[in-house]
């Protein structure tokens, strides 16, 4: 009883430190500092995009349509890069599209997470004929490929952000509940846990408590891995039209729209997946530093 | 062994049947009643609906229905089109070779160019050439691929003129096609210029759909090398005096293919998933764009039916990864 009492004093006092040496590995991994830095200009564009963009990005110029970027020849510095068939800024557009994209991470991520890791918990805890029964559940979910899957259940639930944003999620779930199980499965045999039963802590204790905290090092990285997956899918059905509808200046949904003008003016096609790429880039770069920060295996090595 | 085979096969019983129940009741979920749509857009007579709901077993009940359609799919009966009235099970299995040689080329890209990719990057860990592969790589693996072939369009399509836009092969081309493959079918017939048409027809979506696949080899393939060149046999290897090639090449590489091969096995859902968009964009004549069109033109059977050969076919190819697994590698049919 002592023991555990004064393990977890030790381990309160560890915290802070803990967060300074991930932060010391994180920093070491430059590519991650700079996604970091791309991360936080995208999450400041989606709080502040429409106060920054220099134009409404439904507002039609309809004497300026599909007028080139401001180096190419017929370009203003009005509208710097462009402005696509109906004659909408591009920039704004872009400037005001990244709240979208943002929202969607950060909703899917939410929902996919918050579901995963309570059935992982109630997999990884539960007898083995319940905890099969979920399993098998989630293999059917992952039999699936997830963008199809994602597809029927939008012309399901009908074609929009949100319902796109939740077919991704659940199709984005069981990777939570597998991981959050696998890592309870292998937590559940550790004596700290078996302490903390014999102490007398329920199960809800146990689960999210004792043993959750100690699980949660994969979770993030999956989630910021998932967080990308997220933009991406909800872009590309934006793309197939099952996404968000026009005139919303989703991503996704303004290259749909730009695609019959691509062989006459490149940067309506460009220059919204250039901003889906980077973005992505940013995030699977910071997901790679938080594994090699996170990961232990990899780090003592 | 033996009793690793029969485990997984038994788990397969339950997933198939929950994979035909999710598709089943999908698709009684969508909007809109199956018959109204059929009809168009004259409507129907109350007679004349009361008849077609007899006629497709709309008028019993839920259960009876879903174990009539899970006894019709075990005997290869997936229903009939609502659009073109023809089986499903016919239309995915006529469409379906595009798919599959579109998948098998863009498989072939990605490990032609991902295995050396993955072990030159291990090999000069830490080096110009590993940062300058890894990070293409993460770029590669980032890429919105509907993007990507849009950019591929405007430049090979628009300015060069190398490739044509869309499609399987030109139009004045025509012969049998035994095979499905249009490579091997245009290179049968004989015609002059026919193979080179659909070859050109299919560099682009062959490297739209290989690129995740590709970088995702090359990042496997570069860790699973950096695992093995730490072994003592390799160390060996070294000090033998073997070349570097073949240290690297043949002893390390080897090894090292074991987890390679498992993601190369796993990644045919993310080639079908891709299929969708690439075939969309390029109007390739197979299953992804089939299911894109049928989803859109409201075709219930053929969504329903689509879904479930797509996702028993992951299935399928995830269990022999998996058994393929225990083979190569005896560490795991020990256990």
């Amino acid at each position: 009883m002592d023991d555990a009492l004064s393990a977890e004093a030790e381990m309160v006092q560890e915290r802070p430190g803990r967060l300074r040496e991930f932060w010391f590995y994180f920093r070491e991994n430059r590519g991650a500092v700079i996604g970091l830095w791309i991360f936080a200009i995208f999450a400041f564009l989606a709080f502040f995009g429409p106060l920054i963009a220099p134009h409404d990005a439904t507002n039609q110029f309809r004497e300026a349509t599909l007028q080139p970027p401001v180096w190419q020849d017929g370009g203003t510095w009005t509208h710097i890069l462009g402005t696509d068939p109906l004659g909408r800024d591009m920039l704004s557009r872009l400037i005001v599209g990244a709240r979208y994209s943002f929202f969607v991470g950060v909703v899917v991520v939410s929902i996919a997470a918050t579901g995963g890791i309570i059935i992982g918990l109630i997999a990884g805890f539960s007898p083995k004929w319940a905890d099969s029964i979920i399993m098998r559940v989630m293999d059917i979910v992952l039999a699936f490929p997830s963008l199809l899957l994602a597809l029927v259940l939008v012309a399901i639930l009908g074609p929009s952000l949100t319902n796109a944003m939740i077919a991704i999620a659940i199709v984005l779930q069981p990777h939570y509940v597998r991981l959050t199980r696998a890592s309870v499965l292998s937590e559940l045999q550790k004596d700290y846990v078996v302490s903390a039963r014999v102490a007398g802590a329920g199960i809800f204790r146990l689960m999210f408590v004792t043993v959750l905290p100690n699980c949660l090092a994969p979770i993030i990285v999956q989630a910021a891995l998932s967080f990308s997956t997220a933009i991406l899918d909800a872009a590309a059905l934006g793309f197939l039209g099952m996404g968000a509808q026009p005139p919303t200046p989703e991503w996704g949904t303004m290259l749909a729209e730009a695609r019959e003008f691509i062989l006459r003016a490149w940067w309506v096609v460009t220059f919204p997946g250039l901003a889906i790429l980077v973005t992505v880039l940013a995030i699977n770069l910071m997901g790679d530093g938080l594994r090699d920060a996170l990961d232990p295996k990899l780090k003592r090595s | 062994m033996l009793n690793y085979v029969l485990g997984r096969l038994l788990t397969f019983i339950p997933t198939f049947v929950g994979v035909t129940l999710i598709s089943f009741s999908f698709i009684r979920a969508l909007p809109g009643d199956p018959i109204q749509v059929m009809a168009g857009e004259r409507g129907i007579s109350d007679e004349r609906y009361a008849e077609l709901a007899k006629q497709f077993g709309y008028d019993r009940p839920i259960y009876v229905q879903f174990w009539e359609y899970l006894t019709g799919v075990l005997q290869g009966d997936l229903g009939n089109s609502f659009v073109t009235k023809r089986p499903v099970w016919d239309e995915f299995f006529a469409l379906f070779p595009a798919t599959l040689e579109l998948s098998i080329c863009a498989m072939i890209f990605a490990v032609l160019l991902g295995l050396p990719a993955g072990v030159i990057a291990a090999v000069n860990r830490g080096k110009f050439f590993d940062r300058a592969l890894m990070s293409t790589a993460l770029v590669g693996y980032s890429m919105p691929i509907f993007w990507w072939a849009l950019l591929l369009i405007i430049v090979f399509s628009g300015n060069l003129q190398w490739t044509p836009v869309s499609g399987r092969i030109d139009l004045l081309y025509y012969f049998p096609d035994p095979t499905g493959f249009m490579i091997i079918d245009s290179l049968a017939s004989g015609q002059k210029g026919a193979f080179t048409s659909a070859l050109r027809h299919l560099i682009l979506p062959t490297v739209v759909l290989g690129t995740i696949p590709l970088a995702v080899i090359a990042r496997q393939t570069r860790s699973a090398m950096l695992e093995v060149l730490g072994e003592d046999y390799i160390r060996t290897a070294r000090a033998k005096g073997m070349s570097p090639l073949r240290v690297n090449g043949v002893h390390a590489l080897r090894n090292a293919l074991i987890p390679v091969v498992t993601v190369i096995g796993l990644s045919v859902g993310t080639l079908l998933a891709g299929a969708i968009l690439t075939e969309t964009i390029f109007s390739w004549p197979g299953i992804g764009k089939w299911m894109v069109d049928s989803i859109f033109r409201r075709d219930y059977p053929v969504v329903q039916g689509g879904l479930l050969l797509i996702a028993v076919m992951v299935m399928i190819v995830n269990l022999t990864v998996d058994m393929l697994y225990g083979v190569i590698n005896p560490k795991i049919r020990k256990r």
